[in-house]
């Protein structure tokens, strides 16, 4: 479904190649400043350099930005709103693409990350947890067929990971490519059906979470290792 | 939302119809002697100056409104960034050279120093710059147009050409004629037009211009339309009524609560309690007050600026508990 050849964002991103099949669930993982903004961004075709990005076959590029913003959402790490505005129309934007407005469908992505308390709430009223599962459900509404999520439970609690990473679940079982940049490499490896390990720009690892997140890699790229007492620096 | 308008509508209407009707009793005796004299303080006094008052409250309303949006910034407002000092000074310029009462002339000079304005902050954002620096540069802009204006006027060619466009600057919609409202009616309009098209492309900016971007909005186009929208009727607004403060600032925040702090959904109601506040402060300022002659811009600030304070208080009491 999303095919990446060659792509490259100096000096971030190195070049890297990899595709990703429709109903698959991704994770993006690596220290911070390994580039996992940078090439969520790349591929939702807001950055252009070298390399090129396929959705089905068409270059990113060449696509109208209207037929793209159908295609794809794309969900940044920051978590501000500038104006007061109500939950629900905040996830109203993420239907603009289509040209239509459904309640319905609305409801359905807010009540898909339990955020259905806060349709009719000022979002500037929220903590950053609640804010973060609205942003999401904007993302969520008009049911794309690639979702470019960047670390979206970073702010939550434990419940509302679990519950974000089963509604991505849905998102994959209904057929769409979710790409997710995590930092919960416990969640990452239980929850995801393969992992990308980017470090200082370069794509080191791809594959099975068991198979990219070895004692090796941990201690090599996150400078951690794990024992029986839990996570300690190596 | 429509009912907001409707009502909104109706009290701009109303207060255009007070304008245009203020002392019903001294008006009815002159009828009654001279028809052609009260027929001529109707057309060709009061209705110039109902329809200004209705036309430049409306843009300054609107353009605020879309700034703020286009901005991401509550504080935005074409006399803050620029514009309006811009069109200011374009507009002594030309009242220097060809004289205070060459209508089209200021018009264009007005437009034209809005659009220098307007475009050199816009050359200062190529590259992608942050609406924090975009402030920025509109406050220097900004500065800038009113040094120069100063020093515009500390060089004016006799002391009457001083006097006129000091009082001018003041802002004012008094003995204003259908000409003035037939230069600057088409630019304002045009101007309105290209910015309210902008609405739904603002209300996808509330979530930042990547998202904006990543949503199908071509975020440059929609910059340029309400940029170039903004210079349009705030320059022809500044070169019939000269500087009128703080409608553009203030009235974004006075709807924004009722509908639901959308960005582009503020625009028409903006527009619509911009033309019920000019108006509104147009009748205040022909109140006789010890013999004198209240200026439209003073009153508007004299209003605006304490409103705005106890607006940024209430609003810290909610933000900072």
């Amino acid at each position: 479904m999303l095919d990446v050849n060659g792509l490259a964002r100096p000096p971030i991103l190195a070049p890297l190649s990899f595709s990703i099949a429709a109903g698959e669930l991704v994770g993006l993982v690596g220290p911070n400043g390994a580039g996992k903004t940078t090439l969520l961004r790349a591929l939702a075709g807001l950055t252009t350099g070298p390399g090129t990005v396929r959705i089905d076959g068409t270059t990113l590029t060449e696509m109208p930005a209207r037929v793209r913003a159908r295609r794809l959402a794309w969900l940044p790490a920051d978590r501000g709103t500038v104006w007061p505005m109500r939950g629900r129309d905040i996830v109203a934007l993420g239907m603009m693409p289509l040209g239509v407005r459904d309640e319905a469908a609305i409801d359905a992505a807010l009540a898909a990350v339990d955020a259905n308390g806060f349709a009719d709430r000022d979002v500037q009223t929220l903590s950053t947890g609640e804010r973060a599962r609205v942003l999401l459900a904007r993302a969520l509404v008009a049911r794309p067929e690639l979702l470019l999520l960047d670390e979206p439970i970073a702010n939550l609690d434990p419940e509302h990971r679990l519950g974000v990473l089963d509604a991505l679940r849905g998102e994959a079982a209904r057929g769409a490519a979710v790409v997710v940049a995590l930092h919960d490499l416990d969640l990452a490896a239980a929850r995801c059906d393969r992992l990308l390990l980017l470090d200082c720009g370069r794509l080191i690892a791809d594959g099975p979470p068991d198979a990219v997140l070895t004692a090796a890699t941990l201690a090599q790229v996150f400078k951690v290792r794990r024992d029986e007492t839990g996570w300690q620096r190596a | 939302m429509t009912r907001l308008n409707l009502s909104l509508a109706a009290l701009a209407l109303l207060l255009a119809t007070a304008s245009l009707c203020s002392d019903p009793a001294g008006m009815l005796a002159l009828w009654q002697r001279s028809p052609e004299a009260a027929r001529a303080i109707l057309i060709e006094l009061r209705l110039p100056r109902a329809l200004l008052a209705l036309a430049i409250g409306g843009s300054l309303g609107l353009t605020g409104a879309a700034m703020q949006g286009l901005l991401r910034n509550p504080l935005a407002s074409p006399d803050v960034l620029g514009p309006s000092t811009g069109a200011a000074l374009g507009a002594v310029i030309v009242a220097y050279t060809f004289g205070i009462a060459g209508t089209l002339a200021m018009a264009l000079g007005g437009i034209g120093g809005s659009l220098a304005a307007l475009g050199l902050l816009l050359l200062l954002s190529r590259g992608g710059a942050s609406t924090a620096t975009l402030l920025l540069a509109g406050v220097a802009i900004s500065a800038l147009g009113g040094a120069l204006t100063n020093l515009a006027l500390s060089l004016a060619p006799s002391p009457y050409a001083l006097y006129d466009v000091l009082f001018w600057l003041l802002g004012s919609l008094a003995d204003r004629s259908l000409l003035h409202v037939a230069v600057a009616l088409p630019p304002l309009l045009i101007g309105c037009a290209l910015v309210l098209s902008g609405r739904r492309g603002l209300d996808a900016l509330a979530l930042g211009e990547d998202v904006a971007a990543s949503l199908g909005v071509d975020v440059a186009r929609l910059r340029l339309r309400i940029v170039v929208g903004t210079a349009l009727a705030v320059g022809a607004g500044v070169a019939v009524a000269g500087s009128i403060g703080f409608i553009g600032l203030v009235v974004p925040h006075l709807v924004r609560p009722r509908v639901g702090g959308r960005p582009g959904a503020a625009l028409m109601p903006s527009a619509l309690a911009g033309a019920a506040l000019l108006c509104a402060a147009d009748l205040v300022v022909r109140l006789p007050v010890a013999g004198h002659d209240l200026k439209l811009g003073v009153v508007t600030a004299l209003i605006g600026a304490p409103f705005f304070l106890w607006l940024i208080v209430r609003q810290r009491e909610v933000i900072e508990p």
